[in-house]
């Protein structure tokens, strides 16, 4: 059972507080976008073995949206950002490059390159 | 025979006898007896039989680890059945019943699966009970039902008597195990100050040691045990656990613990069973080794034991197995029995040591005391059935000629030690072979790890491979200290106790099958896992059969499979397969552990959430009233909703029906506080509303209210209800019952994640509102009668809302209508409920007033062709397959779901549309019923070009009315379509408009 930190309310909330909200950082694509667009947003979701971004909302807490870059592998949790971005902070992508070198996901990657 | 010493049994109060029965056979035993210890008391060996073949078994092992003492214990309410023995603490009045057998344990009629043995081969499901496939119902099943099955579940219509509970606890280290090894790693994490929680799963600290003897700081194992129990006890910052087994490891530090408090006591006040949810900093698995079993003929025999339980048996509980026991042993570990049962006056005729070089200094011992060792032998085959009357022996490098043979009423057998690595592997702890020892022990440098990669679980003693007193303290106290530093303490420097060194051991030689080329009838009769009957010509055949993978090797022949998880199998059978396939152990690979660790009681993960507790029901302000009127109640969500209110001796149909009728001729009352309420609020809240909705929202004027469809944003209709404007900036959306949960989770996800510069707060405001539909020809004259608020056309029109005080009462009114009739929603605040419902039930007696219930409410909405979530929606539909295109806004460029009800699929004109249903003959049809058209489809399945989402017999039009799903429907008025009922017979129907009551709206337009 996970552990992790709401960046809202500071706890270290047990996932039974959580609810997963699947992969982070998607562009909603309404009308006038692609097919293909489309259809990516909806159903193409990232599930890779190591680094991954997700949302999570703590739900038996503070009720608050936020993100997590974990490995789902190792469950390895680099840390935790407030849902209100369009893409992990630096200090986050640091943070993974420190554990996880060369690492890259969807368009993001180590911030020093 | 088995029976009670004179001397021994440290675990024993001898002085206080307790009875008990077994098979309704009274005994006696004493205080700090098991039920094993005490059955060996009273001279029975046999404590079951097998699940397969129904071979008589006898008890194998004394702890958790046992997999053929498994016994039916207690009676009605507190019958349970798969109980170990070895676990079972007596006490008085203990009542236990064996297992697998008919008609009697020592009778069996099962045992006949075992002349049919050879037809019962590894994986004699998958083989035996293909085809024909006629013969399952007569044949395979009932002789699987009747021979199958581990023991038997209680009786359905007892209840627990006993309740259980959840702890929430958060420690910094946990340490699971309660010998030296734990106690040591916990002395070295308490003194540093770290919270420390010690479990421990038998009643006693100290584990083996006792038994094992040995002496540290120059006292005995015991005096040590002593003394680092009371130190830990005087520690604040420990606590320990006796009965308290560490079940199951579990990401990021999370550990279940199973406490049992009362097993020993049933009946004693508080819970019986506590799980222990821990969240833990680290982790130290101390949790011992297990002995295993050799493999050679008629190892199964009641009478063969481990060589370590036997020892067990006579130093804890001084009972013995038997007057003569044989040893036989790939190690010098079992020397020591041999060496206690000498000591408590037993008789050791043979030591069989497979090694040919034999043993070391324990071996030198026992042969000065005078016991016969004979080296390079082994077993040829156990005499006896029902209990061991001795062995033939042979060379260990042959094949099984018989050289001798030794009577003797046990045997004491010892393959090696295995250390219990199924906590350090739960959460991902990877494992190493260590070929010297044979066993797989704990790679530290492969931990499990937790939320910040560091590693969270360190084995330490005998769980992590090392053996020896000393060495064990030793690897406890740095694991101790480890795990202390790892949570931010300083541990100090202090060492671990010095211990005497057991002289010097010979090592242990690898002996997977006894003798090395025995024959296949006696592998068909040397067994790996007893609890499921494998053996190893079982696992033999599977590998010759191409199962490669030991976890399809498990699968195919079960083994390991059992509630033992094959404690005593695994590697065995492991061994077995990697000879056949000629390839390392560590490449064959083991096969994953899984928690618990020993099964868990049901009650004890149900905790307390059962009967009320199990879902707490949301109850309106005037659910007591409903009660009270013996309203025939239905679950709604979490809420009860009466679904109709029946008088004295009125079927619940003539309860809705009468329900309908009064209401459209004069009065009904609803409760519909269970409708969620939502407030969005904000500067933004309009363009919020126009994405949240399909229709336009932004425009709606301050007063006035409008029906209001939401999709999910792959377009399909999740809710719907009635929005008012209430004023510039604030916006109250009703939605479904249930709903409110689940909308507003929908809308705060898009407000943070998708819009989150929208300034607009959105509340749930569902319970702070007592709400109810007073509908029917007299609802406004019943208001009026009220008093305190204009409600004449003029001043309230339809779809419009209004605020004031109605008989005194603050409230808010919605001239809104889900019958087609004139019909008002007032919400007042939930306090005063209960006071305005009385106050519609006194005003409304000149009216007659009906209060009515949900299916009543249904029925007037299909009758006025309203859609209800849930029915005409099912998650795969869009409003457009509903005719609602009129609610779908054309001007706004966006809404949540629009892109997607765009999507090819979603326009294709193929999809069901909503139509009415009018059965040919009036009647009702079933509810879901499908139409079917001509011809199969590609499965040779019928085809379907419609279903029925909602059906009733309305007493309006005094005929069965529906709604469905129609391919084509709305084209295709008055065709009859057939609808098969289950029985086969079909009901026609017509396809008809689906609003059939006052189609202009005139009756609420007055
Ligand atoms: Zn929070």
């Amino acid at each position: 059972m996970l552990i992790l930190h709401c960046p809202y309310c500071g706890v270290m909330a047990d996932e039974t507080e959580l609810h997963g909200g699947g992969e982070a950082h998607l562009t909603r694509h309404g009308p006038g976008s692609s097919d293909e667009d489309f259809h990516d947003y909806l159903f193409a979701k990232e599930n890779p073995r190591g680094v991954h971004f997700e949302r999570w909302r703590h739900v038996q807490g503070c009720g608050k949206w936020f993100h997590a870059a974990r490995d789902t592998a190792t469950l390895e949790v680099f840390g935790t950002y407030p849902a209100q971005t369009t893409e992990p902070p630096k200090a986050i992508r640091k943070a993974i490059t420190a554990k996880r070198p060369g690492w890259t996901w969807r368009g993001f990657s180590d911030p020093a390159k | 025979m088995s029976t009670r010493l004179a001397t021994g049994g440290r675990l024993l109060d001898k002085g206080r006898q307790v009875s008990f029965t077994f098979n309704g056979k009274r005994m006696t035993g004493c205080a700090g007896d098991t039920l094993a210890s005490a059955l060996l008391a009273n001279d029975q060996v046999m404590m079951g039989r097998s699940f397969k073949y129904h071979r008589p078994r006898g008890v194998v092992a004394s702890g958790a680890e046992e997999p053929n003492a498994l016994v039916g214990l207690g009676t009605g309410a507190r019958f349970e059945p798969n109980q170990r023995a070895t676990t079972t603490e007596l006490f008085e009045g203990l009542s236990a019943a064996s297992q697998n057998h008919w008609p009697s344990l020592d009778y069996d009629i099962g045992a006949v699966n075992q002349a049919f043995a050879r037809f019962l081969p590894a994986g004699f499901y998958y083989k035996m009970f293909m085809f024909p496939r006629v013969f399952w119902k007569h044949v395979y099943e009932p002789f699987i039902r009747q021979s199958a099955g581990l023991g038997k579940a209680p009786d359905a219509e007892t209840r627990d008597a006993d309740t259980y509970e959840h702890f929430h606890a958060y420690t910094d280290v946990l340490v699971i195990g309660g010998g030296i090894a734990g106690l040591q790693a916990a002395l070295a994490a308490g003194r540093s100050g770290a919270r420390v929680l010690v479990m421990e799963q038998t009643p006693h600290w100290g584990g083996r040691a006792p038994v094992d003897g040995g002496e540290v700081d120059g006292k005995p194992a015991e005096a040590f045990i002593d003394a680092a129990v009371a130190e830990l006890e005087a520690m604040d910052n420990v606590t320990l656990r006796l009965r308290c087994m560490g079940a199951g490891v579990y990401d990021h530090g999370y550990v279940l613990g199973y406490e049992r408090l009362s097993d020993h006591a049933p009946g004693a006040d508080g819970p019986r069973h506590r799980l222990w949810r821990v969240r833990a900093g680290q982790v130290i698995t101390a949790t011992g080794a297990i002995e295993r079993p050799l493999s050679f003929a008629g190892n199964d025999v009641p009478g063969v034991m481990l060589a370590s339980a036997l020892r067990d048996y006579v130093v804890n509980w001084g009972v013995s197995a038997g007057d003569r026991t044989v040893v036989v042993t790939n190690n010098d570990d079992a020397y020591r029995t041999a060496l206690v049962l000498l000591d408590a006056g037993l008789n050791v005729p043979l030591i069989l040591d497979a090694r040919a070089g034999g043993g070391g200094a324990l071996a030198d011992e026992a042969r000065a005391r005078g016991i016969r060792v004979e080296t390079g032998k082994g077993i040829a085959k156990v005499k006896g059935r029902a209990r061991v009357t001795g062995v033939a022996i042979c060379a260990q490098a042959g094949e099984g000629a018989v050289l001798e043979e030794v009577p003797c009423d046990a045997v004491a057998m010892s393959g090696g030690w295995s250390p219990v690595v199924h906590l350090w592997s739960h959460c991902g702890g990877k494992l190493n072979w260590d070929d010297a020892l044979a066993m797989f022990r704990p790679d530290a440098g492969r931990a499990p790890t937790g939320h910040d990669g560091a590693p969270f679980v360190a084995a330490c003693g005998a769980a992590n491979g090392e053996f020896g007193l000393n060495a064990i303290l030793k690897d406890a106290n740095t694991a101790g200290q480890t795990a202390a530093r790892a949570t931010g303490h300083k541990p100090g420097r202090k060492g671990a106790p010095k211990a005497s060194d057991a002289g010097d051991e010979a090592p242990l030689e690898q002996v997977w099958l006894m003798p090395q080329g025995a024959n296949i009838k006696l592998r068909m009769k040397a067994w790996l896992d007893y609890q499921n009957d494998v053996k190893v010509s079982d696992v033999q055949l599977a590998a010759r059969e191409g199962y490669e993978s030991v976890e399809h090797t498990k699968r195919y022949t079960t083994l390991g499979m059992a509630t033992d998880q094959g404690k005593l199998s695994n590697i065995n059978g492991l061994a077995v397969l990697s000879n056949v396939l000629g390839q390392p152990i560590p490449q064959a690979g083991t096969t994953t552990f899984r928690p618990p660790y020993t099964p868990i009681s049901m009650g004890a993960i149900a905790g307390e959430a059962r009967g009320a507790l199990f879902q707490p029901i949301r109850r309106t302000t005037v659910h007591d009233w409903h009660e009270a009127q013996n309203a025939y109640m239905e679950p709604v969500g979490h809420w009860r909703r009466p679904y109709c209110f029946p008088k004295a001796g009125e079927s619940h149909e003539d309860a809705v029906q009468r329900e309908v009728r009064a209401t459209r001729d004069s009065l009904g009352l609803l409760d519909a506080s269970t409708l969620g309420k939502l407030i969005v609020k904000g500067p933004d809240a309009g363009r919020f509303m126009d994405m949240m909705y399909t229709n336009m929202m932004s425009n709606l004027a301050v007063g006035k209210c409008r029906y209001g469809l939401m999709c999910s944003e792959n377009g399909f209709l999740m809710d719907d209800g009635v929005v008012a404007r209430l004023s510039d900036d604030t916006w109250l959306c009703h939605t479904t019952t249930g709903g409110a949960e689940r909308v507003h989770a929908h809308m705060e996800e898009f407000l943070q994640t998708e819009w989150w510069d929208w300034q607009i707060f959105v509340a749930n405001v569902t319970e702070q509102y007592a709400q109810f539909g007073v509908v029917g020809p007299n609802s406004r004259k019943v208001l009026e009668k009220l008093g305190g608020v204009d409600l004449s056309k003029e001043a309230l029109a339809f779809m419009q809302w209004t605020e004031g005080t109605l008989a005194g009462i603050e409230s808010r009114i919605f001239r809104i209508s889900f019958s087609g009739e004139l019909s008002y929603e007032v919400a007042v605040p939930a306090s005063m409920g209960r006071a305005f419902w009385n106050k519609l039930l006194e005003a409304g007696k000149e009216f007659g007033v009906t209060p009515y219930g949900t299916e009543a409410l249904h029925i007037m909405r299909a009758e006025k062709g309203f859609i209800m979530i849930g029915d005409e929606t099912d998650g795969t539909v869009i409003p457009q397959d509903l005719g609602l295109n009129w609610a779908i806004s054309k001007k706004k460029e966006d809404y949540i779901g629009k892109r997607a009800q765009a999507r090819s699929y979603m326009t294709n004109p193929e999809r069901w549309k909503l139509v009415g249903l009018e059965t040919v003959d009036g009647s009702v049809l079933p509810d879901g019923a499908y139409a079917v058209g001509e011809g199969v489809n590609a499965n040779g399945q019928r085809v379907v070009q419609g279903r029925v989402t909602s059906t009733y017999h309305s007493p309006t039009l005094e005929r069965g009315i529906a709604m469905g799903l129609v391919l084509h429907g709305p084209d295709r008025m008055g065709e009859v379509l057939d609808f098969p009922r289950l029985d086969g017979s079909i009901v026609q129907a017509k396809i008809v408009d689906h609003v059939w009551f006052d189609k202009d709206g005139e009756k609420q337009n007055v």
